[in-house]
């Protein structure tokens, strides 16, 4: 019964709530980004790379002097950028999509590091900077602005792939590549297009982790994130809103084991607790897998004229 | 412009592609090394020598080479069966989980056998760690890479909690790391006063019978034709999922060798730094090998050569040792295009 009351007093606190859409930021930036990637028919696993890589460029600008919201600019443009070169290498060249985005991540990662150590060679303490703080409002809505920013992203997404010529664009390419070029839309603009806005996104999650969550750059930072974002998008059936959704459930089920790993922390090694949300995900994709409705034309590249 | 396939690729062009590819990345690579202002040139050949300059640094090199052959090897496997096993970390991991439990002072297995059940012992708990993931794909369709790059958090944290509780090393002055493994349990050095162990020739000789099957037997041909086509491959009357899960325990059995083989061979002990991400630079050595296991040894030996001359050359220079990281990835990434080129030709429409 005791343990009933815990668990009902974890969910009654509103320092509960603040944590979930804290939490969840980065998997709802960087879901959104997988998923317009993905709607246009290009997996992107370049994801935990690109988070890291805009993690630290974020981090760098500001510490170099930059204030926060040009921070928050550098990142999603390096995002753009390992965007581009994914989509290079996958759309007009066609190249496994698998390995390219392997290589785009341990690219995106290694030159984080190397460029961290060049311009910090002897940190041992990570050196801080002032991030983002919460906005002046009650309870759980104290949140810092790139929570907001990310929330305001996931109806913006939603409206742009629903209600836009450029979303049906997207969507078309995805799903139908050759009718899109019938059309008379070019196939490879519109992936390279939707492929660069979605790793921009994914930049954004990893520059929330140094410029609003930390304050510092830390090694191993992104720690997978970035391959739950990837399981998140097909629980959420490469919609929008239930990205939205995902993201906050995962988070709400996050923030209730870090809660329950206090209370239970003496009966299991709390690394049980730090495998449940990678359990889950898997977990999670195991039971959408069956009915999952994949665009249809994902990882299938296109040459004009070809069959 | 428009890419043509080639409809015979000359051994020459197939040799040539990763040599292509590792001097563009050199070339990449070499902008940001002159960004620190060191002079590129030396910084390499600094590189080089400490990678095959000395006995010493030879037998460094081909010490780093053991284990990614192995990874390589489950990388090239894999692939080649288009099973995408991106977590050979893990099973690495798993691998080496298993030789100390099994090498270690707890069991206390007779000497003459204690070696060999913990080299296979450490494939085996491989083996079975990708084979979760593979029956998840063929029995529900779930897609592999994602659940394998999970199961390498997992598996860490595994390690992590087994370091930290029930295999703690009692002597360890309170450092996560196990109890060494038995004597017997140690693979014999390859030459006195080197690090280079019996793992070497280990693996030279799976990547020599991982070749001999893939072109001489139905094992291998049918392993191929899955990953050609699986379709057309059931219509032929092949076992695609027999074909499937044989293909995962053998790949996740070289990851986990790889990592019985650096407790037996190397360590002697677990620690949560057993593996400097030596499952995901085995997906880099299968690449520049283009998936062929003797090219694998090539590659491998490359890769470490990097690593432990980037270590060298950044203790003498400003440059920091993730150029070694850097470089790898962009060979990766080069080596894609590179290939390209040998399976296609540009012609002009």
């Amino acid at each position: 019964m005791e343990i009933a009351q815990d668990i009902l007093n974890i969910l009654l606190s509103a320092a509960f709530w603040t944590a979930v859409l804290r939490i969840a930021t980065p998997y709802v930036l960087g879901t959104l980004g997988e998923l317009v990637c993905e709607r246009a028919g290009v997996l992107n696993l370049g994801i935990e790379g690109i988070m890291t890589l805009g993690a630290m460029a974020g981090w760098m600008a500001v510490y170099q002097g930059a204030d926060l919201w040009t921070g928050v600019l550098v990142a999603a443009g390096c995002g753009a950028l390992m965007g581009l070169l994914h989509a290079t290498l996958t759309v007009p060249l066609g190249l496994s999509q698998h390995v390219t985005g392997i290589g785009i991540t341990l690219l995106g990662t290694s030159l984080s590091y190397y460029v961290y150590r060049l311009v910090l060679p002897q940190a041992s303490t990570p050196p801080t900077i002032t991030p983002f703080q919460p906005l002046d409002l009650p309870g759980a809505l104290a949140q810092t602005p790139l929570t907001y920013l990310a929330v305001l992203l996931a109806g913006v997404v939603a409206y742009v792939l629903y209600r836009t010529p450029v979303g049906l664009a997207v969507r078309m390419v995805g799903e139908n590549p050759a009718a899109a070029e019938a059309q008379g839309l070019s196939v490879t603009g519109v992936r390279i297009g939707a492929v660069m806005a979605g790793s921009a996104l994914m930049a954004l999650a990893g520059a929330f982790l140094t410029l609003s969550a930390f304050n510092a750059f830390f090694f191993n930072m992104v720690n997978g994130r970035g391959w739950i974002c990837i399981a998140l998008v097909v629980f959420a059936s490469w919609r929008p809103g239930k990205a939205l959704l995902g993201a906050l459930l995962f988070a709400a089920f996050d923030a209730f084991q870090l809660r329950l790993q206090q209370i239970a922390g003496g009966v299991l090694p709390y690394q049980v607790f730090l495998m449940l949300p990678y359990l889950l995900s898997i977990l999670a994709l195991v039971l959408v897998a069956r009915r999952a409705s994949y665009p249809r034309a994902l990882m299938i590249p296109y040459r004009k004229g070809e069959r | 412009m428009r890419l043509e396939p080639r409809a015979h690729a000359p051994l020459a062009i197939r040799l040539l592609a990763p040599v292509g590819a590792v001097v563009a990345a050199l070339a990449l690579c070499a902008l940001l090394v002159a960004w620190t202002g060191a002079p590129v040139l030396r910084a390499y050949g600094l590189l080089v020598e400490g990678a095959v300059g000395s006995r010493f640094a030879l037998t460094e090199t081909l010490t780093r080479a053991t284990p990614l052959i192995l990874t390589g090897l489950a990388a090239a496997v894999a692939f080649r069966a288009k099973l995408w096993n991106i977590g050979a970390e893990g099973q690495l991991y798993m691998g080496a989980l298993a030789a100390v439990v099994l090498g270690g002072e707890l069991l206390n297995l007779p000497a003459w056998a204690v070696l060999p059940l913990a080299l296979i012992g450490g494939a085996l708990a491989g083996g079975v760690t990708l084979l979760g993931p593979a029956v998840l794909k063929v029995r529900f369709g779930v897609d592999e890479v994602v659940t394998t790059l999970l199961l390498n958090f997992v598996v860490l944290l595994l390690v992590s909690m087994l370091l930290e509780g029930a295999l703690k090393d009692p002597m360890g002055m309170g450092w996560p790391q196990s109890a060494p493994v038995v004597e017997a349990a140690e693979l014999p050095k390859l030459i006195e006063r080197t690090r280079l162990h019996v793992g070497l020739l280990l693996a030279l000789g799976l990547a020599v019978i991982l070749w001999l099957i893939d072109t001489r037997t139905i094992w291998g041909y049918e392993n191929r034709a899955v990953g050609a086509n699986p379709r057309a491959a059931a219509f032929a009357g092949m076992p695609v999922t027999r074909v499937m899960l044989r293909t995962a325990l053998l790949s996740g059995g070289l990851a986990g060798l790889a990592g019985a083989a650096e407790v037996c061979g190397l360590k002697g002990y677990l620690t949560l730094d057993l593996s400097p991400g030596f499952g995901y630079s085995g997906i880099v050595v299968a690449m520049l090998a283009q998936l062929h296991p003797l090219g694998v040894v090539g590659a491998a030996v490359f890769i470490a050569g990097i690593f432990v001359g980037a270590d060298a050359m950044s203790r003498a220079m400003p440059v920091p040792n993730y150029i070694a990281d850097v470089l790898v990835a962009t060979s990766l990434l080069c080596m894609l295009v590179a290939g390209l080129l040998a399976r296609y030709r540009l012609r002009r429409s």
